[in-house]
């Protein structure tokens, strides 16, 4: 019965979005009474749509928690052991599952563009984008991906949930990842129709999407990377890996294109630039779906000998990029000139941002897709691998130098900047990355000059966010949003430089009793308890943190199995002063009561999602901002003349 | 049947288990295993260097690499070693070569390429008014 549903709930969605492209983009035309009633068809089939998914969504979600195994994908990805939480999380632990909540997303964001609607013909253009892609993805679900197959007979019990996701971060990173991607659709569909119909407001009206894209992206990222850090045992937070930096891509083009709209908003600049810059972002979006969905990453030819999947999302991404670049190729030339500004202003410093930001996303982009593209083209003759040492060669490098210009852009003039006027207000700054480096010498050990460098750099954000705010005073909230998120970015930088560069290590073989030291700190092991968990049986260690013979705290760092899944996981301990963690997990059984522990001490870690942290709350005062400006001002022209 | 051995050794691989601490007295010593450890990847894991992996074949490799640094040799030749035996693929940072030319380079040329717009866009939108001889 669920199974239908779902499968019924989905074909509804697919023609509720066909009319949706289809009406919208009749919509798009000239003000026309048959072009009236398109754009009310248009918005009637996008709220028709958004509900029919969401209620295949649902669906699924009933299907995971009361355990109906004879849906396939239940049967293949839950147990009825699993706690609530994980029932539900699994519903996007697998591919078909995610791909349902891709779409869900997609026409979530779809609902908010028609509710915002005005009939404009703008708008209308917009949602006939948006309806072109739910299609195609419903489509990919229905034919590729359907997560309501049935399974006959249904098996008494499912195959569980691989343990590594039955965590509360990663839980909710597919969510919020997925907010971000799929949000910038929304800027994808107001830029095609920007070319569409030739207006110039869509910079405006797509600003609050733009927005609550990059917020969730930065928190999916983080989350994506604390999870990491306390889940995966080695002290780490990022690696580098393609599944990382296909979040990380769209997240540098997001950055770029806020501030290049910022721009062409305020000053007519970059019209044409912003509307590429919102096809990119959103089209990296899908080459990460592309890469994590079909199996590229973990071999090409894994690929290859089921490529089903991966074709269609191929040939989805060639349909989607291509068409919009084609559209961007024939209209953007037709659209008006950009403005004037003097050489030192705004304006260039938002450009020179853009310009590293598309440098460093580049680097991204060639180190996660030429490893591919090489063996692909080598049939697999010739593999490299490209891990962290070559970003830090080539990412690094860009984005240091990004952040050495960031607190100018503030600081100058639209149209007109004066940079002496502006380096003088930023002196103070420049003492507190003084300051810092003065810390660093006197605090750390052993002296590094990446380390050095990166506190100066930090200083130098946070003691030019602090001006900015200074210079604020009174201002309105929103007012405050550059600053905020300026100043995360030097919180975060610290984190990184701290933890990366000031680390230190045990690995040590401890018996009952014994004690191991790291850094500042004194462990004595007191053994190994095996507990039972509600879907896995956890080998618990106990150490006691040591202070002049007292016991501080006690940390249990644990290993558990999971028999439904038949895996084992790390679950670390972690004890943080905010400035510092302390960062345990256990190792082998080495005999006799003895185990390994692998300790880290690592400086200054919270204050990389701490920065992250800051990063989206900057974001989301600059859209309370726009929000609260637009709800009191409602237009008068609601309903067109019929 | 080679793709199998690849699959059970990636399912092996996410096992969870801190490597022996087979360490050498010397703490520089240590230090250069450590540093080259972090530059050689687990062949047979996502993306982790051997330094990190809990993995058998991560264990073995460290102990190789051990071994021939005990016996005097550079790091140089360790890794010219292990390049020849497992290909380009174990070491972290891909070698500066013919076929990584266009990865090593594109990064920059894709930057100095949007710079050299820039400058030309910012040109363009000087005001012609209050235009400065330069």
């Amino acid at each position: 019965m669920l199974g239908e549903l779902g499968q019924l709930a989905l074909c509804f969605a697919l023609a509720l979005s066909l009319v949706m492209a289809i009406s919208g983009l009749l919509g798009a035309g000239a003000d026309q009474p048959n072009a009236l009633v398109a754009r009310r068809i248009a918005s009637a089939s996008t709220l028709g749509m958004m509900v029919f998914v969401v209620l295949a969504f649902g669906t699924l979600v009933t299907a995971f928690v009361t355990s109906d195994f004879s849906i396939a994908d239940v049967a293949n990805n839950s147990h009825t052991l699993k706690p609530l939480i994980y029932k539900i999380t699994g519903v996007w632990g697998n591919h078909e599952g995610s791909m349902l909540l891709w779409v869900l997303v997609l026409s979530l964001y779809a609902g908010a563009v028609a509710g915002l609607q005005r009939g404009e013909r703008l708008t209308s253009a917009a949602l006939g984008v948006q309806g072109l892609l739910a299609a195609a993805f419903l489509l990919f679900i229905l034919f590729t991906s359907n997560p309501f197959l049935r399974l006959d007979p249904a098996p008494f019990e499912g195959a569980g949930l691989n343990p590594l996701l039955q965590d509360p971060g990663l839980a909710f990173h597919p969510p919020m990842l997925y907010a971000g991607y799929v949000g910038l659709s929304a800027s994808f569909s107001y830029a095609a129709a920007a070319l569409m119909v030739g207006e110039d407001g869509w910079a405006r009206a797509a600003r609050p999407f733009m927005l609550v894209a990059w917020i969730a992206l930065t928190g999916g990222i983080a989350l994506g990377s604390w999870w990491a850090y306390y889940e995966l045992g080695w002290g780490g937070f990022w690696f580098w890996d393609p599944v990382e930096n296909a979040s990380l891509m769209p997240w540098l083009i997001a950055t770029a294109l806020l501030h290049s709209a910022l721009a062409t908003e305020k000053s007519g600049a970059f019209r044409t630039w912003t509307l590429l810059l919102a096809i990119g972002g959103f089209s990296l979006s899908l080459i990460g779906t592309f890469l994590v969905r079909s199996g590229v990453l973990s071999s090409v030819h894994a690929f290859a000998s089921d490529p089903t999947r991966g074709f269609f999302i191929m040939m989805l991404i060639l349909c989607a990029i291509g068409g919009a670049l084609a559209l961007f190729a024939w209209r953007a030339p037709t659209l008006k000139g950009g403005a004037s500004f003097d050489t030192v202003s705004r304006e260039s410093a938002l450009l020179l941002n853009n310009v590293f930001l598309v440098g460093s996303c580049a680097a991204v982009f060639v180190g996660t897709l030429y490893p591919l593209a090489l063996d692909a083209l080598s049939h697999g003759q010739q593999k490299i691998s490209v891990g962290p040492p070559y970003y830090a060669l080539t990412f690094a490098p860009i984005f240091f130098a990004l952040l050495l210009l960031v607190p100018f852009g503030p600081e100058l003039g639209w149209r007109r900047g004066n940079l002496k006027a502006s380096a003088r207000a930023l002196a103070p700054a420049i003492g507190l990355a003084a300051v810092a480096v003065v810390a660093v010498l006197a605090i750390a050990s052993p002296r590094s000059l990446t380390g050095t460098l990166a506190f100066a750099v930090a200083g130098w954000l946070i003691g030019a966010a602090i001006l900015d705010f200074r210079k604020r005073k009174g201002a309105r909230a929103s007012a405050f949003a550059a600053a905020l998120a300026h100043a995360g970015l030097g919180v975060t930088l610290m984190g990184v430089a701290g933890t990366s560069l000031w680390r230190s290590e045990a690995l040590d073989v401890v018996g009952p009793g014994e004690t191991m030291h790291v850094g500042p700190y004194t462990l004595r092991f007191d053994g190994v308890t095996q507990v039972q968990g509600p879907n896995f049986q956890a080998t618990q260690a106990q150490l006691a943190l040591m202070e002049k013979g007292r016991v501080v705290t006690l940390l249990r760092p644990e290993k558990r199995v999971y028999p439904a899944e038949g895996q084992e996981t790390a679950d670390t301990a972690i004890r943080t002063t905010g400035l510092r963690d302390l960062y345990l997990a256990l190792g082998d059984d080495r005999g006799n009561g003895r185990w390994t522990i692998r300790a880290y001490v690592s400086p200054l870690a919270p204050f990389i999602w701490l920065g992250a942290l800051v990063m989206a709350m900057g974001g989301a005062l600059s859209l309370w901002g726009r929000l609260r400006v637009r709800l009191p001002t409602p237009e008068p022209a609601v309903q067109p003349a019929e | 049947m080679k793709r199998l051995i690849f699959l059970l050794l990636l399912l092996a691989a996410p096992a969870f288990a801190a490597p022996a601490p087979d360490s050498f007295s010397d703490p520089a010593m240590e230090t250069r295993a450590r540093a080259l450890q972090r530059q050689l990847r687990c062949l047979v894991c996502q993306g982790e260097s051997i330094d990190e992996s809990g993995a058998t074949l991560a264990a073995d490799l460290r102990h190789l690499v051990r071994q021939q640094i005990a016996a005097g040799k550079s790091d140089t030749e360790i890794k010219a070693f292990l390049v020849a035996r497992y290909g380009d693929f174990i070491l972290m940072q891909p070698p500066l070569q013919a076929d990584t030319f266009i990865l090593w380079l594109a990064p920059f040329v894709i930057l100095l390429g949007a710079g050299g717009v820039a400058f030309w866009v910012i040109r363009r939108a000087r005001p012609a008014a209050d235009e400065e001889p330069l």
